[in-house]
């Protein structure tokens, strides 16, 4: 019966996206037409051949849904390596302006590929290493299979058909130009579809529970999806021109809508690239040391100061523009205050490796954490002081802020989903050990090296380019004119896009030394593997 | 009164205290006696039932 229904409504969205084609009125919409119709079209065929046939009812309750983790676990790595692909070509684009090919003006200039570059890898890689890990985490930490059978799925598939929807709508020039929220109307609605049925199968997990208290790292995955759908949907508030069209309005006047989107854009980075992540540090740290988490207090604390705080931290994007003083204040010191928690998480993720600093040596995987959570320490220290107005008049629009992106985005984000990925892949594939702990040690240093040059070039050039516009001479007339600065940065934005090299050739070797896992490592013993079938 | 007159009074008035008097309550609550031992076992979660989920039997003591 069911069947029925999925026909119907798929039948309707083909015919849908088959009159979108026809009655487009940007190239954008209509290449989504098409992408959706294959999609429903390709779906239908599916669902019609399976219909009629003897549904095989077996009980899965007994075991965990990993099939659907083992697939972000490939996703994660793909769109990984996807984005740090897109972000190293467009930094030699910046250095070498001859790299925007004349042939492909309009498609893959650096405008159009810089949000392409930032959504894979915040939304793509980040929210595939989430996807993966919370659905990972929350069963192991509920004792209890996923809720909502196929509806993991739904969310998976769902999750990559917004991602290409974005990314192919980026290059053709469907975007509603808000930093890290460029997709257009449809795709915002389609998104919103697959979140309610992630905070679903989350929610629905932690419900069923076995286990009598929820564990940290839930706590941290539910504010995450939580926010993110409120933001998402504060954020989004657009009035289509046309339901036949890309183009949509936002509701949000002025500098309110300014205001609306850093509220938006710097809790992507507090609930997304953050609480989010620090769910898997919760979780994977403690198990890659095989202690328990130093602090669990702590651990409460740290988890009601930093949404309380970071939710109100957004104002300080905006210091020196039409925002009211009193609310760029108010941004300002909600911003130093939250160094606190952001610390407090730090050293709780630190500290529990007291009394097993030896696996530093030992063991690379852990390594790789603990750089991430220093790196999460370092980036939650500049950026409080990036958000004082003396200092960010100084910091503002120049390349230091992406120094400080970047240390965060590659170093706390990049390093622990690494971390996670080769701890999941032997758990996930049932090998005893990854295929070479000699690779992860070259990925370690490759990946470190990279963020250094990254951060220590953009700090330098950041801060002399403001130091250059700021410049000026005995009568009060500007010293530098925009193209001095351009011109005196290019050798940092060389050194800029060799980091991005090597960070780029670690994510490289981890897929191989991944792929080599599942392919040649030993499988664990039969002794050891304790009645997990695969699904 | 206009709405956003009301509202900011309300948000830096009552709804202020209310949030603070939250998460004072949360800390306080962390250091409850007796809550080491249940934080302890809350804390061991990730050791458990790595491979398969509970059975009824072993479902909440």
């Amino acid at each position: 019966m069911s069947n029925y229904i999925k026909l119907i409504v798929l039948g309707l969205i083909a015919l849908f996206a088959a009159m979108g084609i026809n009655y487009a009125r940007d190239v954008a919409y209509m290449v989504h037409a098409v992408i959706v119709l294959l999609v429903s079209g390709g779906l239908f065929i599916w669902t019609l051949r399976n219909t009629g046939e003897p549904d095989i009812l077996t009980d899965r309750s007994g075991e965990y849904m990993d099939g659907v983790v083992r697939y972000g676990v490939i996703a994660t790595a793909f769109w990984g390596v996807v984005g740090f692909l897109a972000g190293t070509f467009i930094a030699f684009q910046l250095a070498f302006p001859g790299l925007n090919f004349e042939w492909a003006q309009g498609y893959a200039n650096f405008g159009r590929l810089r949000p392409l570059h930032t959504s894979a890898v915040i939304f793509a890689f980040g929210g595939n290493a989430l996807l993966a890990t919370s659905f990972y985490v929350v069963q192991r930490t509920s004792a209890a299979r996923l809720w909502g059978g196929n509806l993991a799925w739904f969310v998976f598939w769902g999750y990559q058909l917004f991602i290409v929807l974005a990314a192919t709508g980026y290059l053709l020039g469907g975007t509603q130009s808000k930093e890290y929220a460029e997709p257009e109307w449809y795709v915002d609605l389609w998104l919103t579809v697959v979140w309610v049925a992630y905070l679903a199968v989350f929610l629905g997990t932690i419900i069923k529970r076995k286990e009598p208290h929820i564990y940290v790292a839930n706590w941290f995955y539910l504010s995450f999806i939580v926010t993110v759908a409120m933001l998402h949907v504060v954020n989004n508030m657009t009035i289509p021109v046309s339901i036949w069209g890309s183009k949509s309005v936002i509701v949000w006047p002025g500098v309110q809508d300014a205001m609306v989107q850093w509220w938006y854009g710097h809790n992507a980075v507090g609930f997304f690239l953050t609480a989010g992540f620090l769910g898997m540090m919760y979780y994977f740290i403690p198990k890659q040391a095989e202690r328990p988490v130093f602090s669990y207090k702590l651990s409460i604390i740290h988890f009601w100061a930093l949404i309380f705080i970071y939710i109100w931290a957004g104002p300080h994007h905006l210091h020196y523009t039409a925002l009211p003083d009193w609310a760029s204040t108010l941004g300002m010191v909600f911003s130093v205050v939250l160094w606190m928690p952001s610390w407090g998480g730090m050293i709780n993720g630190l500290m529990t490796l007291s009394g097993a600093w030896d696996k530093l040596r030992t063991d690379p995987i852990i390594r790789m954490m603990v750089i991430s959570v220093g790196f999460y320490g370092m980036s939650t220290f500049e950026g409080p002081m990036m958000s004082i107005r003396a200092v960010n008049s100084l910091s503002h629009y120049t390349d230091w802020t992406i120094g400080h992106v970047h240390s965060g985005a590659l170093g706390w984000n990049g390093m622990i989903t690494f971390g996670a990925l080769y701890f999941l892949v032997p758990v996930l594939w049932k090998r005893d050990r990854l295929y070479s702990l000699k690779l992860v040690n070259v990925h370690f240093w490759l990946a470190t090296i990279g963020i250094v040059l990254y951060a220590a070039s953009m700090w330098v050039t950041g801060i002399m380019e403001g130091l250059m516009w700021r410049e000026v001479d005995a009568n009060g007339f500007l010293v530098n004119s925009f193209a001095d600065t351009v011109a005196a940065k290019f050798p940092m934005y060389v050194v800029r896009g060799l980091g991005g090299v090597m960070f780029l050739a670690g994510a490289v070797i981890m897929c191989y030394n991944l792929w080599m896992t599942v392919r040649k490592a030993p499988a664990k013993e039969a002794s050891l593997s304790v009645a997990v079938p695969a699904e | 009164m206009e709405e956003y007159t009301l509202l900011r009074q309300f948000a830096d008035s009552w709804m202020l205290l209310a949030l603070f008097a939250f998460f004072v309550g949360v800390i306080i609550w962390v250091f409850r006696p007796g809550s080491s031992k249940t934080y302890g076992d809350t804390a061991n979660i990730p050791f458990r039932h790595q491979d398969k989920p509970a059975t009824h039997k072993e479902a909440r003591q």
